[in-house]
């Protein structure tokens, strides 16, 4: 039982968060309004997908070091899981874009270069749909994950920062931490990064277990 | 064997082997002009914007044909052969600085034939030729890691593209930015940045390379 209070906690932060996010008195951002709400929800999304992409990149690294097929199953379910969670964190994001910029999918950097994130990990799944042979699709995905990585960092995190975007905390504009001077929005927004991010590792150590079983005959 | 003699043979051998059969030289051609030409026949002369987008588009399609064929060409059994004389890091080198050789010719290819059949909006000409060669370069180095991947999974061509385009996609946003200021004057404040990110960019890739190859060719 003591290595499951996380899975509790996970459980307990997201209903704090829900509860908390919807009810809770949070300034008001110039046109922001109440969407603004979606701090709790939209941002844990990419440092939950972060995290993940970084557990798979990881072991993708010691997969190479050692050639141990059970470390290729941890990195292609964490970069699954990451998908899943940047797909939540897209769409969270162009529902906001909706009502405070105006459409669902603008050419703001922001957007378009998530989206391009996006089918980059897409790319890592259909390479290892494309290889049969185990050993092979691990190590040719391995390889494929590192440069994916490092790639991303500069799609997501450089070029956004230096190119105008209407995206709060881009160059341009502000973020939300400047003006939330009562600390409420802060308030929930730990607590939310901390059990969204809980629940994607949950997620992820779900998936590992089921591959492993899949492939039961290999791992004996 | 040294190594840097390793990798200027291996280069000298790709040379050779595209100057004795020239159809993929000439195919290459063929496809640029083509492209170029039917683009031309579509718009007539586009203004510098659409003629900067449709350069960097035609520029990406002529490398990954260029460049996939490099792993292709080899058979498996010659790839075993290499193996077995040199060190897969003097062999990726070898690749990496053929297919920059490769790509600065075609870059220099399409640049003059989007010259004549689109016009020519360039009005800062030196600062494109620039932009045009580091872009071959970025373009280049990175597809000659993709196309070794893409060797990897049964010689997929398509797998390139479905891998490479996402990935080449900062870059070509990154290059189309940077051209921007070949058309005309715009203030663009983080200019020097971009090409710090590129270079960057292209360092970080043929890092990479070299490390990760070697665990690639282990079959």
């Amino acid at each position: 039982m003591a290595k499951h209070w996380w899975k509790a906690l996970a459980v307990l932060l997201l209903l704090y968060t829900i509860i908390a996010g919807f009810l809770v008195k949070i300034p008001v951002i110039e046109n922001n309004e109440q969407s603004t709400r979606n701090l709790f929800f939209h941002v844990p999304m990419w440092i939950s997908m972060y995290t993940l992409f970084t557990i798979s990149v990881v072991n993708s690294l010691l997969f190479l070091n050692k050639y141990d097929l059970r470390k290729d199953i941890l990195a292609s379910s964490a970069a699954n899981v990451g998908i899943l969670f940047g797909l939540m964190g897209f769409v969270t994001g162009s529902l906001w874009a909706t009502y405070t910029w105006g459409g669902t999918i603008t050419n703001d950097p922001k957007q378009i270069s998530t989206a391009v994130a996006l089918m980059i990990y897409l790319a890592y799944q259909v390479l290892r749909m494309s290889i049969n042979d185990l050993d092979k699709r691990a190590r040719v995905s391995a390889i494929y994950n590192i440069f994916a990585f490092a790639m991303l960092i500069p799609l997501t995190y450089i070029i956004p920062r230096m190119v105008d975007s209407l995206h709060p905390g881009s160059a341009t504009s502000p973020g939300f931490k400047s003006k939330d001077t009562d600390g409420t929005l802060m308030m929930v927004f730990y607590p939310a990064f901390t059990g969204w991010t809980l629940l994607g590792v949950w997620i992820y150590t779900l998936r590992v277990r089921y591959k492993r079983l899949e492939l039961k005959n290999i791992f004996k | 064997m040294s190594g840097l003699h390793q990798t200027l043979t291996l280069i000298k051998k790709d040379v050779l082997l595209e100057l004795r059969q020239q159809y993929a030289f000439y195919g290459i051609l063929l496809y640029i002009i083509s492209t170029v030409f039917v683009i031309n026949m579509m718009m007539g002369q586009p203004e510098e914007q659409i003629w900067n987008a449709l350069f960097w588009v035609v520029q990406l399609f002529v490398s990954v044909n260029a460049i996939a064929k490099s792993f292709m060409q080899e058979s498996r059994g010659r790839l075993l052969y290499f193996y077995s004389l040199v060190h897969p890091r003097n062999f990726i080198a070898a690749k990496l600085l053929y297919n920059i050789l490769l790509m600065s010719v075609m870059s220099i290819i399409t640049l003059v034939s989007c010259m004549v059949f689109l016009g020519n909006p360039v009005t800062k000409f030196w600062y494109f030729i620039g932009v045009v060669m580091l872009g071959g370069i970025s373009l280049s180095l990175l597809f000659t890691m993709l196309a070794a991947i893409a060797a990897q999974a049964n010689q997929n061509a398509a797998l390139m593209a479905i891998m490479g385009f996402p990935i080449i996609m900062p870059l070509l946003m990154l290059l189309a930015s940077v051209a921007r200021t070949a058309f005309v004057t715009v203030y663009q404040p983080g200019l020097s940045n971009m090409f710090i990110l590129l270079g960057g960019m292209d360092v970080l890739i043929v890092g990479l390379a070299m490390i990760l190859f070697p665990f690639l060719w282990k079959d």
